[in-house]
């Protein structure tokens, strides 16, 4: 029932904020992030597959939604929060999005003012990779992106989650991460992501209403449940379908890296 | 007090049919009745029938009185959703008649059931036959009286009312008014007044006789309202909400704070609440903070992130008071139930399986080893069966008899006399 494997539960990584610091403090507040950063993508899956629902159960939904408003809350606070929204900036593609992440990123207003951004999907791809092997810790932020292809790969998740803690462990340099994030970020243009007709299509009949929260919850989409997670997962015919695989291929490579195999 | 096995109702073996899910539990007024819900929309009434009242062998056995089919599926064609018939929750109207009544109802729709008993039947009819086809009437040369003759007992339920389409999210509860008139059925967002006779009309809120209700929010507080005071009843007269222990907060925090039940007592003082976690006792006097809380399940606080995950954090439980309002009931998970005894402050946590089903076998306590070394009969937390959970769980009205329902099997436990 509790899967095997996951070493720490949640509640020993909330004593983390009150101690003193010190390298096993970081140490801890990083797999706090990490737990937290994890319990945030479990809870936009849940809403996702709520939302999928022609009825939601009413008392779910708005405990779910719930729980990801106090993530936000605290992840704002303390800066994540702006740093996530970037990273999923980055993705262009659609299948590394969840609905229900790019909702939650639109309605954030700062998430909104045009943050750096690479210019090339490689280029994002190889810093994160870089970065991945300097400090683990740090791109649980963008490796938070990763985890919104969730539905099609929960097991990834679960194995990647094991593998952020291990990585955690070692983490040694916890507070410069941040900093070095935002620097590598500052050198980049800013690029939207170019407007995908599958998407247009996919959300052609519904109003922008549709992207605030309270209103994701109300709505019930025309279409069935899994409908929504399969567009986004076949994505056909788009402009930057290759651009897409060879995404697909730095997230394979980025995956080698963090399983070791 | 000493519990032991009475009785069990349902299928044996493991494969549960989710047809057969038990949904609801409900004694009625005399505790002679006691009806279960399941997810298939059938609901089954037993009845009890006391051999040997007299101490020491009062052994008191429940068994089929009626069955039937309250709700079925139903289609609604407008958003394209099918409407389940799972019975959320049955009320028992107090006896006026000979006949029994009762709510039940499912997701949308409140049905008014009338259980009546017929032992006899008409016979010696002048214009038909023995099996039903009708005679001349010129055939006819004398006539008689039908007389009444006994037969098998036959138990008929009826549907006498229908109260549908007031409701846009689900039905969560419906309560049935000391007036006998009225009726309250709440749903996530909003609670109907009814009138037992008006079908096509519910009051949002009407002012009615001397009459306060509760209703508890998912946020952990619970109003009390009294229908004197206004009209449209927005604002309650008063809120019960006890300030959150800061050192607990987590993300879970509001989800288990969110108030999965609430019953008053018996003699109308107090009111008990049942959260995730805990059974909270509240003075109806005192709004601030509950006059006792009871844990029933601590060591789940520290799992709470698996238990989100595998949705067991959205499990609703339900509570109980006994007769005299001494001892609290409810349940938790690997078919474990909870009783607290208020004045004595002791608390026994018993289980319902079928290994402890011998008749009148006491039941054993059992207790769960939160952590560090387990102790013998101890079962640790990581073996709790989390898919064996005691949702709905039932007290007679003034005797010590408990209905405990675990997935598809319905419990009857009593107090050993000894």
């Amino acid at each position: 029932m509790f899967p095997k494997g996951t070493k720490r539960k949640f509640s020993d990584g909330e004593e983390a904020p009150s101690e003193a610091p010190g390298p096993t403090a970081r140490a801890l507040s990083s797999a706090y992030s990490l737990q937290r950063q994890s319990l945030l993508d479990m809870s936009l899956i849940k809403l996702q597959l709520c939302h999928m629902l022609v009825e939601p159960n009413l008392c779910r939904s708005v405990l779910i939604a719930n729980t990801v408003r106090q993530i936000q809350e605290e992840m704002t606070q303390d800066g994540t929060w702006q740093i996530m929204t970037q990273a999923l900036a980055q993705a262009q593609c659609p299948s590394d999005r969840l609905v229900a992440s790019e909702v939650l990123c639109r309605q954030d207003p700062a998430a909104q003012s045009p943050k750096p951004v690479p210019s090339a999907l490689e280029q994002s791809f190889s810093e994160e990779v870089v970065m991945e092997e300097d400090s683990p810790a740090a791109p649980s932020p963008q490796l938070g992106g990763a985890p919104y292809l969730g539905p099609f790969s929960s097991s990834w998740d679960e194995d990647e989650e094991a593998e952020e803690e291990e990585d955690s462990e070692e983490s040694v340099s916890e507070p410069e991460e941040e900093p070095r994030t935002e620097q590598v970020f500052g050198t980049f243009e800013i690029k939207q992501p170019p407007p995908d007709p599958a998407l247009e299509e996919l959300f052609s009949d519904v109003d922008p209403s549709y992207y605030d929260l309270d209103t994701v919850l109300m709505q019930s989409p025309k279409m069935g449940p899994y409908d929504l997670l399969e567009s986004l997962s076949h994505s056909p015919a788009l402009s930057s379908s290759t651009s897409c695989r060879s995404d697909l291929n730095e997230l394979d490579h980025i995956m080698e890296i963090i399983v070791g195999s | 007090m000493q519990w032991c096995f009475s009785q069990v109702k349902g299928a044996i073996d493991d494969d549960v049919a989710e047809a057969d899910i038990i949904s609801t539990v409900e004694f009625n007024h005399t505790g002679e009745l006691l009806a279960t819900g399941d997810k298939g929309g059938r609901v089954v009434i037993f009845q009890q029938e006391t051999e040997n009242k007299n101490p020491p062998q009062f052994r008191s056995e429940y068994n089929v009185y009626s069955t039937f089919q309250s709700h079925e599926p139903e289609f609604d064609y407008l958003k394209s959703l099918e409407i389940e018939e799972k019975i959320n929750k049955i009320r028992w109207l107090p006896q006026k008649n000979a006949a029994q009544f009762l709510l039940s109802t499912n997701d949308k729709t409140i049905k008014l059931w009338k259980i009546s008993e017929r032992d006899r039947r008409p016979e010696g009819y002048n214009l038909k036959e023995e099996d039903g086809r009708y005679k001349d009437p010129n055939s006819l040369t004398s006539l008689r009286v039908p007389v009444l003759i006994p037969m098998d007992l036959m138990v008929e339920a009826s549907p006498r009312r229908v109260f549908a389409n007031a409701h846009t999210y689900h039905i969560n509860s419906i309560s049935v008014n000391s007036d006998n008139e009225t009726y309250l059925s709440a749903d996530d967002l909003r609670v109907n007044l009814w009138h037992l006779e008006i079908t096509d009309r519910s009051f949002k809120f009407h002012p009615h006789q001397c009459n306060t209700f509760v209703y508890s929010s998912s946020k952990g507080t619970i109003r009390l309202c009294d229908m004197r005071a206004s009209a449209l009843c927005d604002k309650h007269s008063k809120l019960f909400e006890e300030p959150e222990d800061p050192s607990n907060r987590s993300f879970f925090s509001e989800i288990i704070s969110s108030i999965s039940d609430v019953k008053f007592s018996h003699n109308g003082r107090y009111m008990m609440t049942r959260d995730y976690l805990s059974v909270k006792i509240w003075d109806l006097n005192m709004e601030n903070r509950p006059v006792e809380t009871y844990q029933v399940h601590e060591y789940l606080r520290s799992k709470l992130c698996s238990l989100y995950e595998n949705d067991c954090i959205f499990d609703k439980f339900e509570c109980c008071w006994n007769g005299d309002d001494s001892v609290v009931m409810t349940g938790s998970y690997n078919n474990f139930f909870r009783m607290f005894e208020r004045g004595h402050r002791r608390d026994v946590t018993l289980e319902a399986s079928r290994e402890n089903s011998k008749p009148l076998q006491v039941l054993k306590p059992r207790k769960v080893c939160a952590g560090g070394k387990r102790k013998k009969d101890e079962i640790s937390v990581d073996s709790l069966d989390f898919n064996k959970k005691i949702l709905h769980t039932a007290w007679h009205p003034q005797d010590n008899i408990i209905a405990v329902a675990t997935t598809n099997n319905l419990y009857i436990f009593q107090d050993k006399v000894i």
